[in-house]
């Protein structure tokens, strides 16, 4: 498979961090970018390669999350087989979702509002079913053993995380490179036209969105394992479905690395804003609303779409599209 | 439990907050009808504008009856700035871009208001909050049954502007052919300010009629938004008068699940119905289907 090795050579990469320093500021602040990235590559896989675009991602991961805390708190389940069963449970929830929404026929911006919905009612019912810890939240109880998924240390918790990012790239360049993967841009870009051509577009669009719908529930799992808390506005809040958008976009969308770029960037921004103004509530998001605004207004590909442009440019001046004939469509 | 004196009342009621939804509904449905886009920073204009209203009181002593007059072609010009100018530039004409611009303003706005502002939600005590009149069987708040009146005033100058002003009939005819009319000579940029300037002004009368009867607090107009979401999309996107009949509709089936099931599970209720309107009919009880 082309493109592996980059891949590989970013996760090897990156995964000498914590033999270099054991600061937890460094290690926390990584987690989180790798926590958003994982979450962003979901909404990437169904938003960025098939554009359909979902307003609702807290679903997926409120779900992961919640599945992994209940498991353990309630049922006694072991921790490592909550975490496999959150990651279906997300999935399962996504076809649910894709199923009655597909097939109903919505696209665009009502799809947008279907998953916006969905999100909001699980939130409801989570801030107030017994099962779920209603308003009090569920608290996974504090026990530090490898088999427990809880560590002393944050270096496991950053080797699982950035594992699980270095899993959903090479998942998701083994879909650009499959049948299925064509199949989905060919939605992005014109549905009727791959429907006219005898794609099955609502069945790629669903398997799209159940894929998509576990990657980021899988972030949702790990978000319970690593802070052992959740409520409904923390795993089901609109917060999170902001950030699934934000880091694919901003680091370019339908692209393998564009959600890690995104992550990265949007992660540094925040930190940067709160330690010029003290750990103020809200601000790390008008910071994140303005950078959205700017980037779909300057750059619609991103930054990995920025850099591509770069590299054109200066590689190959003479095959270079002027800049007149691309993405222009009136 | 279903005799006419419980049920009257609770009906009354609700026609008379469905008023107010209603109105938040059809600055939403304007927009989307001529611009074809969900405008997903409505609820955090509405946040503004209430926030506004709250202001004018506490600083200026402005009663907020009085400060719709000046809200009104306030948060006009910002509506029609933040299209000219924000929007329609930054979304390149791509539907998605739009999305994703409105949701950005949202956060922005939102957030914005979270840091100024704290979480604390606020309330201004009016002398005349708690009068009441009596209608009929029961008795209802006179700042609601001023709500109710002005709404239906609002729409119907709302639907005489579309019906007989040069303006009106340049967002009718944008709605109907952009192209048409961009050839007929219609400035479309201009048209599309104008109706989201509209769209906006809308809500702050919404919030002036609210403020006497309701708290604010930074993320207060989400809750109205998705409400003013399931009456759109009810209604039929783009109607006029499926946004009024839509919001009395939703306005008493909150008030009567509300009343038998408890707050919370009626919020469920109003997420449900939306949820079902929009998977078996997306184009709305009243919208053409296309």
């Amino acid at each position: 498979m082309k493109g592996l090795v980059p891949i590989v050579g970013a996760v090897a990469l990156l995964g000498t961090v914590p033999l270099i320093t054991s600061s937890n500021v460094v290690l926390n602040f990584l987690v989180l970018v790798f926590l958003i990235a994982l979450v962003g590559q979901g909404w990437n896989l169904l938003g960025g390669y098939g554009g359909q675009y979902s307003f609702g991602h807290a679903a997926f991961f409120g779900t992961g999350a919640y599945v992994t805390a209940v498991l353990q708190v309630r049922y006694g389940v072991n921790a490592w087989l909550g975490f496999g069963i959150g990651i279906v449970a997300g999935g399962v929830v996504g076809a649910a979702i894709g199923a009655l929404s597909f097939r109903a026929g919505l696209k665009g911006s009502y799809f947008a509002l279907v998953t916006l919905a969905f999100a909001e009612v699980l939130r409801i019912i989570a801030s107030v079913a017994p099962i779920t810890g209603a308003g009090v939240g569920t608290l996974i109880t504090l026990d530090l053993r490898p088999e427990a998924l809880q560590f002393q240390s944050r270096a496991p918790f950053y080797w699982i995380i950035l594992g699980l990012v270095g899993v959903s790239l090479i998942l998701i360049r083994a879909i650009e490179d499959s049948r299925f993967g064509a199949y989905l841009i060919a939605v992005r870009e014109n549905e009727d036209a791959a429907e006219a051509l005898g794609v099955d577009t609502t069945a790629v669009k669903l398997g799209a969105m159940t894929i998509s719908a576990a990657i980021t529930a899988a972030g949702g799992c790990f978000y319970a394992q690593y802070f052992l808390f959740i409520d409904a506005s923390i795993a089901y809040g609109p917060w999170i479905s902001v950030e699934a958008l934000l880091a694919p976009i901003i680091g370019g969308t339908g692209t393998v690395f564009g959600p890690l770029l995104g992550a990265l960037v949007v992660k540094t921004l925040g930190e940067l804003g709160k330690f010029a103004t003290g750990d103020a509530p809200g601000l790390d998001l008008v910071i994140y609303g303005c950078v959205l605004i700017a980037v779909v207004a300057v750059a619609p590909r991103g930054i990995a779409g920025m850099l591509s442009d770069l590299r054109r440019h200066f590689l190959s001046p003479k095959t270079a599209m002027p800049p007149s004939l691309r993405r222009d469509h009136g | 439990m279903f005799s006419a004196d419980i049920l009257i009342p609770a009906v009354l009621n609700g026609l008379v907050t469905g008023a107010v939804y209603a109105l938040v509904a059809l600055g939403l449905t304007l927009i989307y009808g001529v611009l074809h886009i969900i405008n997903f920073a409505h609820g955090a204009l509405l946040t503004a504008a209430m926030f506004a209203a709250v202001f004018a009181y506490k600083l200026l002593g402005l009663d907020p009856y009085a400060a719709a007059i000046f809200l009104t072609p306030f948060f006009f010009l910002l509506g029609y700035g933040l299209q000219r100018f924000v929007i329609g530039p930054a979304a390149h004409g791509e539907d998605r871009n739009i999305l994703l611009v409105t949701l950005g303003l949202a956060v922005v706005i939102e957030n914005a208001l979270l840091y100024a502002f704290r979480a604390d939600t606020r309330t201004i005590n009016l002398p005349y909050a708690f009068d009441v009149i009596e209608v009929g069987v029961t008795f209802l708040a006179v700042p609601r049954v001023i709500a109710f009146i002005v709404v239906f005033a609002v729409a119907l100058a709302l639907w005489l502007i579309l019906r007989w002003t040069d303006t009106g009939k340049a967002i009718r005819a944008v709605s109907k052919e952009k192209l048409g009319a961009e050839l007929s000579g219609i400035d479309v940029a201009h048209i599309y300010a104008v109706t989201f300037g509209l769209g906006t002004a809308c809500l702050a009368i919404a919030a002036c009629l609210l403020i006497p009867i309701y708290y604010v607090s930074p993320n207060v107009g989400d809750a109205f938004v998705l409400i003013a979401f399931t009456i759109v999309v009810l209604g039929g996107m783009g109607s006029v008068a499926g946004a009024l009949i839509g919001g009395l509709f939703i306005g008493v089936v909150e008030s009567l699940s509300g009343f038998y099931l408890g707050e919370s599970l009626g919020q469920i209720g109003i997420f449900a119905m939306f949820i079902l309107v929009l998977l078996l009919r997306p184009s709305g009880l009243f919208g053409v289907r296309t």
